[in-house]
């Protein structure tokens, strides 16, 4: 049911940037890249797995867009959905913006987390939706991750998470810090199983949870041009007042500076997780 | 204006002042009027307790980071007998803004680590001011291992505004060493105690604060980031810090309350740097108290209860 609501949902356009706000009424259904300026219409962008079929430029997709990508068809069965977030330390404005953001994307959190099968491999697989909060870490992402890695050590099956986050989410205080400790630790526990995980880094994986289980992976892919990093730029920028790198905290800079494994469009990237998949468990699909 | 600097002990020692030579004044008057002065001098102490007892979470947090405050140098070389310095990570070079060495603590190895800040500019410079770059914490993931190894004990002293943000940082992989740092500290297999002397900031205090116990100085404070930044992010108004200040939550007790601290150290009056000496002797009472607990634990049980303690964190609501 609750499935079949977001698939309704996928449908409706919805702004992953500043840049889809600014275009004017004659360009309804159509996209501006950011990158090339080129409008590109809402069918195009669909088909091309919202990547500017003129520049390459990748879109941001949606948690339940990442999950439709991924995961083989009808497959994904979510888990934890019911997990909500609470204003715990009473901060103002908390409430609101929750609520703000659960209406704008129909989620309850920023990730959502399931089972499902890549390629026919049954794996547990992770996204997160910017849109939500900045898909900021809060209690909940953190406990879900938890979940999730906990499920994969069950069922003994490779673990991937797709992250996107601004960082840790300001308005639960020490508890979001905490979760950083608290995801590595469930992790170190899974990594003594000798199973799988890989992460692929969305455009923005900054703050906490670059610094926790974004990067404590076996294998670290990255979308082209996603920005990736502890501190964000506008931080540095202040900080050092220089003038930043024209590729900084990219994730080709990243690459170049060897902090990722791979750097792989979003048009092979099932490809290159299938493969990934085979050649840790074997089997078929040869 | 956000109040930058804490001054009421100025403001204490002025009205001191004030108050002795009204004093002096008075000899030459023809009553008597000790009974009057006696009165004021408490009044004058009730108000001061008063005030310590009732500090607000941003003036907490300028008493954190008071510029004569103990370094945790300070504390090491107080604390602790034979402490030898190591310096590197064995791959960039050696950040001065984390110190790590061998040590004993009452005749017990131990291998101390902490953010070093320092005092003035000068000094602030060497140090980067206590924030760590990602050499840093490679140092201290090296280090840990080393006391694994040799089965040591592992303490932390926690003083950092966070980890630097810079490009240097970036380019070496600020991310990847802290998130490397807090899965290797789940699974060590030696105590682990940490204690928040000064600023607890972010990731990059967070880093070293890992363990089976947190102990926490009653002025010090543990945030996600600074109020000044999240002021400024979440509020767009970074003139806000001391309103952001105590919605954040920062306090000593704040964190005990979540859950997160187990001990409060209470301070000697005006701060740990008005009487160094009683306060670290109170930081050294509490990390052998609690070293001998854990040191009674097996490993396995050690490591199961670290776990526990970490996983348990966090609230939400589920239905
Ligand atoms: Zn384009």
């Amino acid at each position: 049911m609750l499935k079949s609501a977001f698939g309704k949902q996928k449908l409706i356009p919805i702004p992953d940037s500043r840049e889809y706000m600014q275009s004017t009424e004659k360009d309804v259904g159509r996209e501006k890249c950011p990158s090339c300026s080129r409008r590109v219409s809402e069918l195009e962008l669909k088909e091309n797995h919202k990547v500017c079929p003129e520049c390459q430029y990748h879109f941001s997709m949606t948690a339940w867009e990442r999950i439709h990508f991924m995961a083989d068809p009808d497959t994904f069965q979510e888990f934890n959905s019911d997990l909500r977030s609470i204003n715990i330390l009473d901060f103002p404005g908390y409430d609101e913006k929750l609520e703000s953001a659960m209406k704008q994307t129909g989620l309850k959190e920023a990730l959502v987390t399931g089972q499902c099968t890549i390629g026919g491999y049954p794996v547990i697989l992770g996204t997160m939706d910017s849109r939500f909060m900045m898909a900021s870490m809060g209690s909940v992402a953190g406990e879900k991750v938890c979940r999730a890695v906990e499920k994969a050590i069950d069922l003994k099956i490779p673990l991937i998470l797709c992250t996107a986050s601004g960082g840790a989410r300001m308005q639960e205080g020490m508890l979001s810090l905490m979760q950083m400790a608290k995801t590595s630790a469930v992790l170190d526990r899974f990594h003594q199983q000798g199973l799988l995980y890989m992460t692929l880094l969305t455009n923005p994986t900054t703050g906490g949870v670059s610094a926790s289980f974004a990067s404590l992976a076996d294998i670290i892919l990255a979308e082209p041009g996603a920005l990736i990093g502890f501190a964000g730029p506008r931080v540095i920028k202040q900080t050092i007042s220089e003038i930043l790198p024209a590729d900084f905290q990219k994730a080709e800079f990243m690459l170049k500076h060897g902090m990722v494994d791979k750097i792989v469009n979003r048009l092979v990237l099932k490809d290159t997780v299938e493969s990934l998949l085979r050649l840790h468990l074997g089997g078929k699909n040869g | 204006m956000v109040k930058r600097h804490f001054d009421y002990e100025e403001k204490y020692k002025n009205l001191q002042g004030k108050f002795e030579e009204l004093q002096e004044l008075s000899k030459n008057l023809q009553f008597d009027l000790t009974n009057e002065f006696k009165l004021m001098e408490k009044k004058m102490k009730d108000i001061r307790d008063n005030k310590y007892q009732n500090l607000t979470a941003w003036e907490k947090i300028l008493l954190s980071r008071h510029q004569e405050r103990p370094t945790v140098r300070d504390y090491i070389e107080f604390i602790f007998d034979d402490w030898i310095e190591m310096h590197g990570d064995r791959c960039y070079g050696d950040d001065r803004a984390v110190i790590g060495g061998i040590a004993s603590l009452k005749g017990i190895p131990v291998t101390v680590l902490g953010h070093q800040k320092g005092r003035g500019t000068n000094e602030n410079l060497h140090t980067n001011f206590g924030m760590p770059h990602p050499e840093g914490y490679r140092k201290v993931e090296r280090l840990i291992l080393q006391a694994e190894k040799f089965k040591r004990p592992v303490l932390t002293l926690i003083d950092t505004p966070g980890a630097y943000p810079g490009v240097g940082a970036e380019e070496r992989g600020q991310a990847g060493a802290i998130a490397q740092v807090l899965m290797t500290l789940c699974s060590l297999k030696v105590p682990i105690i940490s204690a928040v002397t000064g600023e607890g900031g972010s990731g990059g205090a967070l880093a070293l604060a890992v363990c089976d116990r947190l102990l926490m100085l009653s002025n010090s404070v543990f945030s996600v980031a600074s109020a000044e930044a999240c002021a400024s992010i979440i509020w767009k108004d970074a003139g806000r810090a001391e309103e952001m200040a105590s919605a954040l939550k920062l306090t000593a007790q704040d964190i005990k309350d979540l859950g997160i601290a187990d001990e409060i150290i209470e301070e000697p009056m005006g701060g740990a740097h008005k009487d160094f000496e009683t306060m670290a002797k109170k930081l050294e009472e509490s990390l052998v108290s609690n070293l001998k607990e854990l040191l009674a634990l097996e490993s396995h049980e050690l490591n199961e209860q670290r776990y526990k303690r970490l996983r348990q964190i966090g609230r939400f609501q589920e239905n």
